[in-house]
């Protein structure tokens, strides 16, 4: 991803980065993680860092005996499994999707089946585990995203133009980590529409009367 | 436990150690810093050979050495993250089939052995406990001119070893934390901003290789 990376500013924070390392997260959080990643060479560095820490939890981990026959079946399925590159299939390289992300949709910016969710904000929900969700949303320039509170952790990655909310800018690449205590109005900067991949572990609340329903036809 | 011997089964160091082709003397592994550098680096940089061997030749006996040492590892990594006995014996074969069939992709100015194994562990943690895809950031286009540097290699060997003796030498609350942290235990908004871990040096090497590449691109 060839974002210019001494722009980024807004970064993964220690424990999002230790978690990702651990494998502990949310698939809707390591999606963002791993597309931040993509784009960010401070926190590819970082991740590195948390996993060698990962390795050597591992190494101080009491040894568990394993089967006495365990090398030997280890070996014998070494032998019945043929060697099997797994690659991943090129990505577009004019996409403003990264990588991690290109494996999630099917389409690009304009081919992909977005809903509108008001105000002139577009959303488009992707498929992942059901611990968290994430989204991408499409805001016109200019344009507020509509109110919501949130009680989680919510990450909004911006992969092309920009936002401000009461916070700062957040511009392509930057990530913004909001707790529950940050109620916020993020509006998309003039020029060019914002696209944003974000993702919470908690419903965003709605204050209509069918809010089940309404979870259920935004998708999450 | 902590400081128990971690060296593979071969005591003895290789007095030269193989990287792609180049040779380090063990002298030069003695420059280092610190004291611990010389053996930390030396244990380190003997399973990097036996990554090697595994590589180059489907050496057999480095792969049980590295087995031996790791698999009961991994098997514990996996229980203590909430797999039954059974499925953790299962996975850490696994990885260790995976240790195998990915040899070819070790970077030894990437990572330690431990980490990468702990990196393939995690993985089939996510896949098999959690039932998740994972995503992975893009691979960097690392070039043939990226080639490993031997002391690049050894200095990250080094850097790990010191880093597995700084959080072996934290306070017993502290080091506990870290370790739910990756067993699974905490959230991650449990997991306090401050970690108070001892970061920095791998990842100061880790940014100046990607900075390099980045500069070989343009
Ligand atoms: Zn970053």
């Amino acid at each position: 991803m060839m974002t210019d990376m001494t722009k980024i500013r807004h970064h993964l924070t220690e424990p999002l980065l230790m978690g990702y390392a651990a494998g502990t997260l949310p698939e809707a959080f390591n999606l963002v993680i791993a597309t931040h990643i993509t784009m960010c060479d401070t926190c590819r560095a970082a991740l590195a860092e948390y996993e060698a820490v990962g390795g050597e939890v591992m190494l101080e981990a009491e040894p568990v005996d394993v089967a006495e026959d365990a090398l030997a079946a280890t070996l014998a399925r070494i032998d019945g499994s043929p060697v099997q590159e797994m690659s991943r299939p090129a990505r577009k390289a004019d996409s403003i999707f990264p990588g991690p992300l290109q494996d999630y949709i099917s389409g690009d910016l304009d081919t992909l089946k977005w809903r509108k969710v008001g105000g002139g904000v577009s959303q488009l929900v992707l498929k992942t585990s059901k611990d968290a969700s994430v989204r991408l949303l499409r805001i016109p320039a200019g344009t507020a995203v509509p109110d919501h509170g949130h009680r989680g952790t919510e990450l909004t990655l911006v992969l092309q133009g920009a936002f401000t909310d009461e916070e700062d800018r957040f511009g392509t690449g930057d990530v913004e980590v909001a707790n529950e205590d940050l109620n916020h109005t993020p509006v998309a900067e003039s020029g060019m529409d914002c696209i944003c991949l974000a993702a919470t572990d908690a419903p965003l609340r709605f204050n209509g009367l069918i809010p089940r329903i309404a979870q259920r036809f935004v998708g999450i | 436990m902590l400081m128990e011997t971690t060296a593979p089964s071969k005591a003895e160091v290789p007095a030269a150690i193989a990287v792609k082709g180049a040779t380090v003397q063990q002298q030069y592994v003695k420059v280092g810093k610190r004291k611990v550098t010389a053996d930390a680096a030396s244990k380190r940089m003997a399973w990097v050979v036996q990554v090697y061997a595994i590589r180059d030749s489907q050496d057999r006996t480095a792969f049980s050495e590295l087995f031996a040492y790791f698999a009961p590892r991994v098997k514990s990594f996996l229980m203590k993250s909430g797999a039954s006995p059974d499925l953790a014996e299962e996975c850490a074969q696994e990885v260790m089939a995976t240790l195998w069939h990915k040899a070819h992709m070790f970077d030894p100015a990437k990572a330690s052995v431990s980490t990468w194994i702990f990196t393939i562990a995690r993985n089939r943690k996510i896949d098999i406990l959690r039932k998740q895809r994972r995503p992975e950031p893009e691979e960097l286009p690392w070039g043939p001119e990226a080639e490993p540097d031997q002391a690049d290699a050894i200095g990250l060997q080094q850097e790990t070893e010191q880093l597995g003796l700084a959080i072996a030498a934290l306070p017993e609350e502290q080091r506990k934390l870290i370790e739910r942290a990756y067993f699974g235990e905490l959230s991650h908004s449990e997991i306090a901003a401050e970690t108070g871990l001892p970061l920095g040096t791998i990842k100061s090497r880790i940014r100046l290789a990607l900075d390099r590449l980045r500069h070989a691109m343009k």
